[in-house]
């Protein structure tokens, strides 16, 4: 194995755990969401962004319109758009069929340990410590999926086992709320999304998400 | 859902989730750089998007307030929500919560 690729594993490794929960998770929301194992590893494999997966398992298990559920999870995987364009420079030297095949590893994880790898070590092979840290990943995620939708099917449904999902989210958002701006964003953000909840075609999430996303800019406006 | 729906909305998320992941690394040397008006935006999308998940599943509206707040998700959200703040540990947030709402469910409201 390459010295590079070796790199991104090794670097990627710690993170792995942090991602089991939630592809548990994933699992097991499909589940309770009625999809079968084939379904949830597919939505794994095909989407492979661990957030707007729940997301839309949940809006499935309620029966929302296709539109609604697809409308969040794309707002969701919005911010992918940032790492596309923030790691684009470092793989401008590869051909247009690696880059694609390289775009679909892109994740949280893989693009924030590559983009802080490549600016401290400028001679490290791009793609192959991209690789090294994303496949792991992908390897971790399929697998917790399916590990997930075992257990997911074998406990009872009093346990509320779904409840794991607001919790994940909420290990995500705590974090994400690291300035005023951002946390004023998440405030009203939830506090738009409960009163909207009912909101016809469960549209209640992306009204919220939208008062939240308004409130983060114009507070950056004031503060600044 | 039927099945048929639940894989036209795999591959539409799909679509276009890979999509945001190929569109800068596709399109570098002719567009390098977000313009700031889109980009601004954005660094707002993941806490009011995570917030928007989060609260209506820990938070039910019920006529009095005593109501609202004696909730076994909104006691063990809380709870979660600290150690999320204290640890940032996914694993401690998940058992905490899960812990906290099954002795409120199990036990103490039972």
């Amino acid at each position: 194995m390459h010295e590079d690729f070796r790199a991104g594993t090794r670097d990627v490794a710690p993170l792995l755990l942090g991602i089991v929960p939630f592809a548990l998770v994933a699992g097991i929301a499909s589940v309770e969401a009625g999809l079968d194992l084939g379904q949830a590893v597919g939505m794994s494999v095909i989407v492979f962004a661990g957030a707007s997966q729940l997301a839309a398992l949940e809006l499935i298990g309620e029966n929302a319109p296709l539109a609604v559920v697809v409308g969040t999870a794309v707002v969701i995987n919005l911010r992918m758009v940032m790492y596309s364009a923030s790691i684009a420079p470092h793989f401008a030297r590869y051909g247009r069929r690696t880059r694609a095949a390289l775009a679909y590893l892109l994740t949280d994880q893989a693009y924030a340990l590559s983009v802080a790898e490549f600016s401290d070590d400028d001679r490290r092979s791009r793609w192959r410590y991209y690789v090294g840290a994303a496949v792991p990943l992908w390897i971790v995620w399929v697998i917790g999926t399916v590990t997930g939708v075992v257990v997911g099917a074998g406990v009872p449904e009093s346990w509320g086992l779904t409840f794991a999902v607001p919790l994940v989210f909420l290990a995500l958002l705590v974090p994400a709320m690291k300035d005023r701006p951002s946390t004023i964003a998440g405030v009203l953000g939830g506090t738009g999304a409960l009163l909207a909840a009912g909101v016809p075609f469960n549209l209640g999430l992306l009204v919220g998400a939208g008062v939240g996303i308004l409130a983060g800019v114009i507070a950056e406006e004031v503060v600044a | 859902m039927s099945d048929l729906r639940i894989w036209v909305a795999v591959a539409l998320i799909g679509l276009a989730t890979y999509g945001f992941r190929v569109s800068f690394i596709h399109l570098f040397g002719r567009i390098d750089e977000v313009p700031p008006r889109v980009s601004r935006p954005l660094r707002y999308v993941p806490p009011a998007v995570l917030a928007a998940l989060v609260v209506p599943d820990l938070v039910t509206i019920r006529p009095t307030a005593l109501a609202t707040l004696a909730d076994e998700r909104l006691i063990a959200g809380v709870v979660a929500g600290v150690v999320a703040w204290r640890t940032e540990d996914v694993f401690a947030t998940i058992g905490v919560g899960m812990a906290t709402l099954w002795l409120f469910r199990f036990v103490v409201f039972a």
